[in-house]
């Protein structure tokens, strides 16, 4: 089936990087410190692995990339591009101008160009206003010298050809080669946040085509010709040609990647999945084998988004947690030494007592050079201060009483108790420390569906096959194996406070990377 | 009470706490408002008791789906249109305009057409809450003439109504927001100073600011924060009910409204017990272990259990951990007449209103 995979996830402290057999194990693995630059770091990551291996480099099928260089990129205002941001519905929606509640700062980095110009739809598809093309091209002439556009047109999840449109007169104006992004292939129903999610998908452009160019080229120079994929916030993959059209689906991969990867590693479909890094320890759930998605819309460097997440609650306690003994009362955390933790942990030589310290204190672990002594009180406290932290967000996480599954995964594994109160059994599993780079390296491509269906001509049951069928059809066209693909999310609302039949729903599908 | 773009913040967040689940996530108004503020200036705020007794007040609203609203967003002039056709209906200018709901999105819609038209803000409105209805006003059940009541849409299009009662003026205004795409904006209710101070629930708008305000600063204790801004109200002080994780949620539309309800796992000291909340769009009844401990028109509101923000119904899903709270809706808002149009059995729930033991 599958030949040689390999999967890197770049985290905020360290990257990893694994490769996995023609049966999905893994069979190397490596951590390397995150770099500014964020290439450097996972080029390096990548050499540790492909050294590692008897096979050569042009045996590796697939490479897949869980990286930051977008969500960098956004909180850093580094590398934007300037957006010409058109927005179709006057005259609706004139009450609330675009980008309005956007920081000054990153407005500022994007150009600020706005226009609200006629066009967009109803709800149940009928016209809103037609599209004046003359308009549409005086603004785009007006907007000239924007690097890339952003275009969203009211309803246009329930059609898209008014967006599409201007597209094609964007190109006719100003060339093949100007980036437009169109909020229907974005996001879902609400204007403001998807228009927002455009706009910063345009603004990412450049900074997309110089990541998946200089790793094109890191493969190129190691003779792998492999595949690339990068990975997406619901922990689905894309391909580079797709990652240059949307790069802000690469935002906040990392979550996903280590609940999928967790999940994989141990066979554990339904269960809570505890991450622990250098600084803090993410609990999530997984359902069905992907995580379960938070019911809060995500701020994208300060602004709105209609994103979902993984639903993550997130503690301050990781392997370079300091450890502080107050008279009986013992804490850890939540500062931590971070990356620092071989320079300033006891049992490297250092100064600060840390979480890892009281482990190899207590002889459960053998880390660094030194073994720090600790007296038998405070390892006591520590590990019952984090055993009842992470016991509480267990519980959080949990959506019945019964005890179910626990998956610990993450460098700081060895924190956590293996008779967590509330779990059925705690999993380990072999390769731990790297799950988020074996979650992305085992990551399905998906396809959805969010839109409003009107249930006049249809019955509902109807909408749903259409709506099933739709995201699987989009799966296939992401590159999944049509026989793979499963409906793994289906949510119905119907439209509240209005007679007539109206409801959105939505859809995911999902399947395994077809054979090219 | 001069009320700038910030304030906007606080109205729109405490109006989430009284929009009991219901009444249209008021981000899009928020937006709205702010935006008006900014080119228009401040909104006076001003006390029913302010009002001459024959000032014209003219209450605007916006009308139909909320989900249709965060989509095709106002283009901004529309209740300001309603507003006006009354004005030239009456014969006179109107001296002010009010909320007719201080829940969700329509407790910060009426704050742009004041800053539109220049005229100040009513601090009262006539649902003390959010309802799903236009009747559903204390300005029906006091007497007060729905009509002649107008709805607008972006495209400049008007409608005057004129009705025999107010649940007619509902029946036809919502049916003339289908054809507007989903939404309209009302002006209605239209009514003398006296009228006002007869009829509406006073200090509604300060008191969303206030909550507002109070569960954006109250960190871990924002249950707390509720209890201690609604003591101090013609509301009453709040109540903790119930602490747990949804483990079910069930939802269906019936004749345009979403019939349903949620079921909680306890957790914390709630530990072994269950609550079930219902819902038509708004939170209406909640049963704690089977018995009702809480019904319509008291306020249920339910709460994000770590970030404290209140999650409409349209959001709840399952795995989510919210605390549940009630607060004791003013004895306006609980006479005999308004029992009629808004007690648990009007809504279908088999069980007389308890008032809620605090």
């Amino acid at each position: 089936m599958n030949g040689y995979r390999l999967g890197i996830d770049v985290g905020g402290t360290n990257t990893d990087a694994v490769i996995l057999d023609e049966d999905d194990s893994p069979i190397t693995q490596t951590k390397r410190p995150t770099t500014e630059d964020i290439t450097t770091g996972i080029v390096n990551a990548l050499d540790d692995v492909l050294d590692a291996v008897a096979f050569t480099a042009d045996e590796l099928e697939y490479v897949m990339l869980g990286t930051t260089h977008a969500t960098n990129a956004i909180t850093e205002r580094r590398g934007l591009n300037d957006v010409g941001v058109i927005r179709l519905g006057a005259p609706a929606t004139e009450s609330v101008r675009p980008l309005l509640e956007w920081p000054d700062d990153l407005e500022a980095a994007i150009g600020g160009k706005t226009a609200i110009l006629d066009g967009g739809h109803e709800f149940d598809g009928r016209t809103l206003n037609d599209l004046d093309e003359a308009q549409v091209r005086e603004t785009v002439r007006e907007f000239g010298d924007a690097d890339s556009f952003a275009v969203t047109s009211v309803f246009s999840p329930v059609r898209e050809d008014h967006e599409e449109r201007v597209a094609e007169l964007i190109h006719e104006e100003l060339g093949e080669d100007v980036p437009v992004s169109l909020s229907n292939e974005i996001g879902s129903v609400g204007l403001l946040e998807r228009e927002n999610a455009t706009t910063l998908n345009a603004a990412l452009t450049s900074v997309a085509d110089e990541a998946a160019s200089a790793f094109l080229e890191a493969m190129d120079e190691r003779g792998i010709e492999a595949q690339l994929y990068f990975g997406q916030n619901d922990g689905t993959l894309m391909s580079v040609e797709y990652a240059l059209e949307y790069p802000i689906f690469t935002v906040a991969s990392g979550p996903s990647n280590s609940v999928r990867g967790a999940a994989y590693l141990s066979g554990v479909e339904n269960g809570i999945i505890v991450d622990v890094g250098g600084t803090t320890t993410d609990v999530g759930a997984v359902t069905d084998g992907f995580p379960r998605e938070s019911s809060v819309a995500v701020e994208i460097g300060d602004v709105k988004t209609n994103f979902r997440m993984p639903d993550l609650i997130s503690i301050g306690i990781g392997g370079g947690s300091h450890v502080t003994r107050e008279g009986d009362d013992v804490t850890v955390g939540p500062q931590s030494v971070g990356y620092r933790l071989t320079e300033e942990s006891r049992c490297f030589g250092g100064e600060t007592l840390t979480a890892t310290d009281v482990e190899v204190a207590s002889g459960s672990v053998d880390i660094g050079p030194e073994s720090p002594d600790v007296d038998a009180e405070t390892i006591e406290g520590a590990r019952s201060h984090i055993r009842d932290r992470v016991e509480q967000a267990v519980d959080r996480m949990k959506t019945s009483p019964e005890p179910v599954p626990v998956v610990v995964v993450g460098g700081g594994s060895i924190l956590v108790p293996a008779d967590l109160e509330g779990a059925s059994e705690v999993y380990m599993p072999d390769h731990y420390e790297v799950a988020n780079a074996v979650g992305v390296a085992i990551a399905q491509v998906s396809g959805q569906v969010d839109r409003i269906f009107s249930l006049d001509d249809q019955t509902r049951d109807e909408a749903l096959e259409t709506a099933k069928s739709e995201a699987t059809e989009n799966a296939v066209g992401a590159g999944a194996a049509e026989e793979t693909v499963d409906v793994v999310d289906v949510e119905e609302v119907p439209l509240s406070y209005l007679p007539g039949n109206a409801v959105r729903i939505k859809v995911k599908a999902a399947g395994t990377l077809g054979d090219e | 009470m001069l009320v700038e773009e910030a304030d906007v913040e606080d109205v729109a967040l405490g109006a989430t706490v009284l929009g009991t689940g219901g009444g249209g996530d008021p981000n899009v108004g928020k937006l709205v408002a702010k935006q008006a503020i900014r080119e228009h200036g401040t909104v006076e705020l001003i006390d029913p008791a302010e009002l001459d007794d024959d000032a014209l007040v003219i209450p605007t609203a916006q009308m139909g789906a909320p989900t249709v609203a965060v989509e095709k967003v106002p283009g901004g002039g529309e209740p300001a249109a309603s507003l006006e056709r009354l004005e030239r209906e009456l014969g006179t200018e109107a001296d002010a305009t009010m909320p007719i709901e201080c829940g969700g999105i329509n407790s910060t819609f009426p704050f742009a057409v004041a800053a539109r038209k220049g005229i100040p803000l009513v601090d009262a409105d006539g649902m003390g809450r959010a309802f799903p209805e236009l009747q559903h006003e204390t300005f029906n059940i006091y007497g007060v003439d729905g009509t002649p009541a107008a709805v607008s849409d972006e495209r400049g299009n008007v409608c005057l109504l004129e009705t025999e009662s107010n649940a007619e003026l509902e029946w036809l205004a919502r049916g003339l927001t289908v054809r507007m795409g989903g939404v309209g904006y009302v002006a209605d209710y239209p009514m003398s100073g006296a009228e006002v101070k007869d009829t509406a629930i006073p200090g509604t708008m300060s008191l969303a600011s206030e909550l507002g305000a109070a569960v954006r600063s109250a960190g871990e204790d924002v249950v707390d924060a509720i209890r201690s801004v609604t003591a101090d109200s013609i509301y009453g002080e709040a109540t903790s009910l119930f602490e747990g994780k949804i483990v079910d949620v069930k939802r269906r539309n019936e004749g345009g409204f979403v019939l349903g309800h949620v079921e909680l796992a306890g957790l914390g000291q709630d530990h072994g017990s269950s609550m079930r909340i219902e819902f038509q769009n708004e939170n209406l009844a909640a049963k704690r272990d089977g018995e009702y401990v809480a019904t319509v028109p008291d306020l249920i509101t339910v709460l994000d259990r770590e970030s404290g923000d209140p999650i409409p119904t349209e959001r709840l899903r399952y795995g989510a951990r919210a605390r549940v709270l009630a607060i004791p809706t003013p004895p306006i808002m609980r006479s005999e007449a308004a029992l009629d149009v808004w007690g648990p059995r009007t809504f279908g729930i088999e069980t007389d209103y308890t008032p809620l033991s605090t």
